[in-house]
């Protein structure tokens, strides 16, 4: 409720720390607290939905009965989707070391845009 | 018409819950509260209440249910003493902060360790920050009237915060005493339904309860609650006067005994402010000018008015029946202190007494009177806090 950047004062929120509006976690970005991060095999992925299942996080994102990514804004890289898959297709690897490599290679920032663009539809 | 009958402090609040009706009462049996729940638990079988009645299995979940109820929209009661407080210590301050307007009663009984099963006030006195209103009261009959209110107080739109009602653990919870009960519609009218503005059961108007809250609201959040608290006194006044019309019994924030042209004050609060109101009729006939000031609102603490009460006394004992553990004495001590810091004069004096239910009789507080006379005429305080009745 509160990533937006808007400077409101206790007046104008709602008491309680009540929340007024329905699935606004989608908005809250928590995919930074994550240490390993699940990297999806496209090519031996068989599109069964067990980790689509699985995911606690409701991080698999699904468009028209395929997977086509992972939302890491909001995975927190528990690697229960690679635990359970079984094709073996979700390897899950230290963040340090991936922005690592995104560093030298695409430049930093690349990190919570690794997700196909725009495939939240099918969560 | 109401009716006047001998009854006991616990029987008198569980026909206060069986008249407020409340939606779900969730609850563990812990001494001397027992009685209250167990009662209510027998007017739930006979049908007499429409009340979901939750059997839990620890304090924790007594409250924790209390809170999903009451966040559902539900009118959600419990009861509770002592150890069975603590145990909901977590939960308490969920409640305060969800700001959701729970009402109960709590039964006050001595804190372990020595295990002990009689009065003092260290189990509400330890739940004094966590947010909740704390109404303390003197006798079945308060104790009555003050859960019937606290019902209207935490559920009134500028407050929206949970109330706990005080009365002491077998002295009166289980002292059979004259006290008269409203007719049950009276009641009923008077509490009405509870129309939240937010639950979980209005789907058409989603809302989540108890999110993440880190350091960019939780602050905020805070602050509402301590705003919400200002609002409480005048509530309390409010329900109060239209809590007189049914009943023809009058309350305030705290109770004046002979206070007005007093120049001796002893502050207390529950069933001790009854044996010191006896104390104070006898030295008025020997000539001393005592009196006394017995809170009903401890929290929020209405400071403004118990300055304005005490101002220009010439020495004022409270006494507190917990121990803040300072060495500075008690609870009640410290906040009435702090308070007349901004009217400076009284010599103030701190006695704890009645621990874990020793009794405190009209002899010994007579004696606090006397002491005060001492520091009145001498302008000195040779001991700041004293503990009253204790064994040397
Ligand atoms: S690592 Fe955990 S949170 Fe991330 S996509 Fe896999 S199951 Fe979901
Ligand atoms: S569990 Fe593995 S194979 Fe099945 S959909 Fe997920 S990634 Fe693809």
């Amino acid at each position: 409720m509160s990533a937006n950047g808007k400077q409101k004062g206790w007046k104008d929120v709602p008491i309680g720390g009540l929340i007024l509006e329905a699935g606004s976690s989608d908005k809250y970005e928590t995919g930074d607290w994550r240490t390993y991060r699940p990297v999806w095999d496209q090519e031996k992925c068989r599109h069964c939905m067990i980790c689509w299942i699985y995911c606690p996080d409701s991080s698999i994102l699904v468009r028209e009965g395929k997977v086509v990514g992972i939302d890491y804004k909001h995975c927190k890289g528990c690697g229960i989707c690679a635990h359970e898959c079984p094709a073996k297709c979700i390897d899950m690897r230290l963040e340090t070391e991936l922005e690592a490599g995104e560093a030298e290679g695409a430049g930093a920032g690349a990190r919570c845009c690794a997700k196909s663009g725009g495939e939240a539809g099918g969560k | 018409m109401s009716k006047r009958v001998a009854i006991t402090g616990n029987e008198a609040v569980a026909q206060a819950m069986r008249q407020i009706n409340p939606d779900v009462v969730a609850a563990y049996p812990i001494t001397p509260q027992t009685e209250i729940v167990q009662i209510f638990s027998t007017f739930v079988a006979d049908g007499n209440v429409d009340t979901e009645f939750v059997t839990v299995e620890s304090e924790h979940s007594a409250m924790s249910a209390t809170i999903g109820a009451s966040a559902a929209g539900a009118r959600a009661m419990t009861a509770t003493s002592s150890q069975g407080l603590a145990l909901m210590w977590e939960m308490l301050y969920i409640a305060a902060g969800l700001r959701l307007p729970i009402v109960a009663p709590v039964v006050n009984r001595a804190l372990s360790a020595p295990i002990n099963i009689h009065c003092d006030h260290s189990d509400t006195m330890g739940a004094r920050d966590s947010g909740w209103v704390q109404i303390y009261s003197e006798n079945a009959q308060e104790a009555y009237d003050n859960l019937i209110q606290a019902v209207r107080i935490a559920e009134h739109a500028d407050v929206q915060i949970p109330a706990m009602v005080c009365m002491d653990g077998f002295i009166v919870s289980h002292g059979m005493e004259n006290a008269e009960l409203l007719d049950d519609h009276v009641v009923r009218s008077f509490v009405g339904q509870r129309t939240p503005r937010h639950s979980l059961l209005d789907v058409d108007n989603p809302a989540t309860f108890g999110a993440l809250d880190f350091a960019d609201w939780y602050f905020e959040h805070r602050r509402q609650l301590a705003d919400a608290q200002t609002y409480v006194k005048g509530v309390v006044l409010d329900v109060a006067k239209e809590f007189a019309k049914i009943s023809g019994r009058n309350y305030g924030l705290f109770e004046s005994y002979r206070l007005d042209d007093a120049e001796l004050a002893v502050v207390v609060l529950n069933s001790a402010a009854g044996t010191a109101k006896a104390v104070v009729d006898d030295l008025r006939q020997q000539g001393m000018k005592a009196g006394l000031l017995k809170i009903r609102l401890f929290r929020p603490f209405p400071h403004d008015e118990i300055v304005a009460a005490l101002a220009g006394k010439k020495a004022i004992a409270v006494l507190d029946r917990a121990d803040g553990l300072s060495t500075m004495g008690g609870p009640v001590f410290v906040d009435v202190r702090s308070a007349m810091y901004d009217a400076p004069g009284p010599k103030m004096v701190n006695y704890i007494y009645g621990l874990g239910g020793r009794d405190v009789d009209t002899e010994q507080i007579a004696g606090v009177y006397w002491d005060l006379a001492r520091i009145a005429e001498t302008g000195k305080v040779t001991s700041p806090v004293t503990y009253l009745g204790v064994r040397e």
